[in-house]
């Protein structure tokens, strides 16, 4: 269908704020010291490489790909950890909901422990708990998911660093270029400020729009507390009836 | 006082961590089976039935130490052998362009298996060399790092990104060498001697 009075492809991405986004070498987060490079960034104009993205369809997904409690469960069993759902939107830069957006999510039990081979904290493995999901949003750009709410657990970096809960996401917009992945956080936590890896953020707000308040609107009564958290990718400069939804 | 624009801004990133592949590659994280199907395992669809030429790049991510990191994950993105990308009229149905591939947890070396992708055109008509977008993560890596695998025998001269890049000894650090019929080398350096050259694209 042609739409009369589109305006013309103005094209690219909205580039993104680096005085916003963290910086690569933060020393505070001693791993980065030697995985930042040292000179500057080359600027340049994206192209069909950036524009364009994979394609990720429904069909791709499973039952219990968006059910943390029971995907990895035995028949009958479920994790143990507060239940709670992570529900939110996908949105541009411009408002508008990403829709057909691919989420993966990963995270740790309830103790902290993630089911990772190289992974060695104390703390025990949950027979019943993989610790990864994913889904697609909805129209709206939409999604939701349920899961344990993660434990803290120490890491080392400095002597005594802890890494507060948190739920890693990856997400794939409409083109490469938008590709990112960052982290939730859960309100109240009090290791959020000691954080070295939330440190590396720039401001206090960047720090709040990853940080998931509760949502007592959205709970299931005595079932499962929730979360809200929206994520934002790069704007694309066209107008609505441009942003075709497959990718392209 | 002027209006508000309203605009958003784009959600702070977060390194991806040690246990990134929990998420993205569970095979590789030791959890086999956890999906029915894993994203990006392969760029082919049906490798027998894709177009062009199949090439294999071989390479390492390089910290500021020299060391060939273990943990980092990579995906990369290309057009098909006719220059057009999954999605577009007329693409391969045999390729989906993405793939993601981690280093061998003993060697540190990766290997991508894939389409030599065709030129493209960019704005204004400009001819863009064959290349494949890459994107990297690791723990340490606060923002995933963009740049750009090209190959030592095509014609490059003409493409306007390397063509931007002032210091023209770097223009090296995106060149895949040739080591044989189909293959190629591309190391990554994150930073130091040799630094590959990222992009803010």
């Amino acid at each position: 269908m042609s739409i009369p009075n589109t305006p013309p492809k103005s094209g690219g991405y909205i580039p993104r704020d680096r005085n916003w986004q963290p910086d690569a070498l933060t020393p505070p987060y001693k791993t980065s010291i030697k995985r930042s490079p040292q000179s500057a960034l080359l600027s340049f104009p994206s192209t069909l490489s950036e524009e364009t993205s994979p394609v990720f369809g429904h069909h791709l997904l499973g039952e219990l790909d968006n059910d943390l409690i029971h995907n990895y469960a035995q028949a009958g069993e479920s994790a143990i950890g507060p239940r709670i759902i992570v529900h939110g939107r996908v949105l541009d830069e411009l408002g508008r909901g990403v829709p057909g957006a691919l989420l993966e999510f990963w995270q740790a039990n309830a103790g902290g422990r993630y089911r990772h081979k190289k992974e060695s904290y104390l703390a025990p493995l949950d027979p019943n708990f993989g610790g990864c999901g994913r889904t697609i949003t909805g129209e709206d750009g939409s999604y939701e998911f349920r899961t344990i709410q993660p434990g803290p657990y120490p890491w080392p970096n400095g002597m005594n660093d802890w890494r507060p809960a948190h739920i890693h996401f990856s997400i794939f917009g409409h083109g490469f270029a938008q590709r990112l992945i960052t982290q939730m956080y859960f309100e109240g936590d009090p290791h959020i400020k000691l954080c070295p890896i939330v440190g590396i953020l720039k401001t206090q707000a960047a720090i709040d729009a990853l940080t998931a308040p509760l949502d007592m609107n959205r709970t299931v009564p005595m079932d499962s507390r929730a979360f809200k958290f929206d994520i934002v990718l790069r704007g694309q400069r066209q107008t609505y009836f441009e942003n075709r939804k497959e990718g392209l | 006082m002027s209006q508000k624009l309203n605009t958003l801004i784009e959600s702070a990133s977060q390194t991806a961590g040690p246990y990134v592949h929990i998420g993205l590659m569970p095979t590789y994280a030791g959890n086999a089976g956890y999906y029915d199907e894993e994203i990006g395992t392969t760029p082919f669809l049906d490798e027998g039935n894709a177009k062009g030429e199949i090439v294999e790049i071989v390479g390492s991510v390089f910290d500021g130490t020299g060391w060939a990191m273990r943990d980092a994950l990579i995906e990369s993105w290309q057009c098909d052998a006719s220059g057009l990308f999954a999605g577009a009229e007329g693409s391969d149905p045999a390729f989906t362009g993405h793939c993601r591939f981690a280093a061998d947890a003993d060697s540190g070396e990766f290997t991508l298996r894939t389409v030599k992708p065709a030129p493209t055109t960019g704005r204004g008509g400009v001819k863009l060399a064959p290349h494949i977008s890459l994107w990297v993560v690791a723990r340490g890596i606060n923002i995933g790092l963009q740049t750009r695998i090209y190959f030592e025998d095509e014609d490059n001269s003409n493409d306007p990104l390397l063509n931007r890049i002032e210091q023209r000894p770097r223009v090296d650090t995106l060149i895949a060498k040739k080591t044989g019929d189909g293959k190629y080398r591309f190391d990554i350096r994150l930073q130091g001697a040799g630094e590959t050259v990222f992009l803010d694209i």
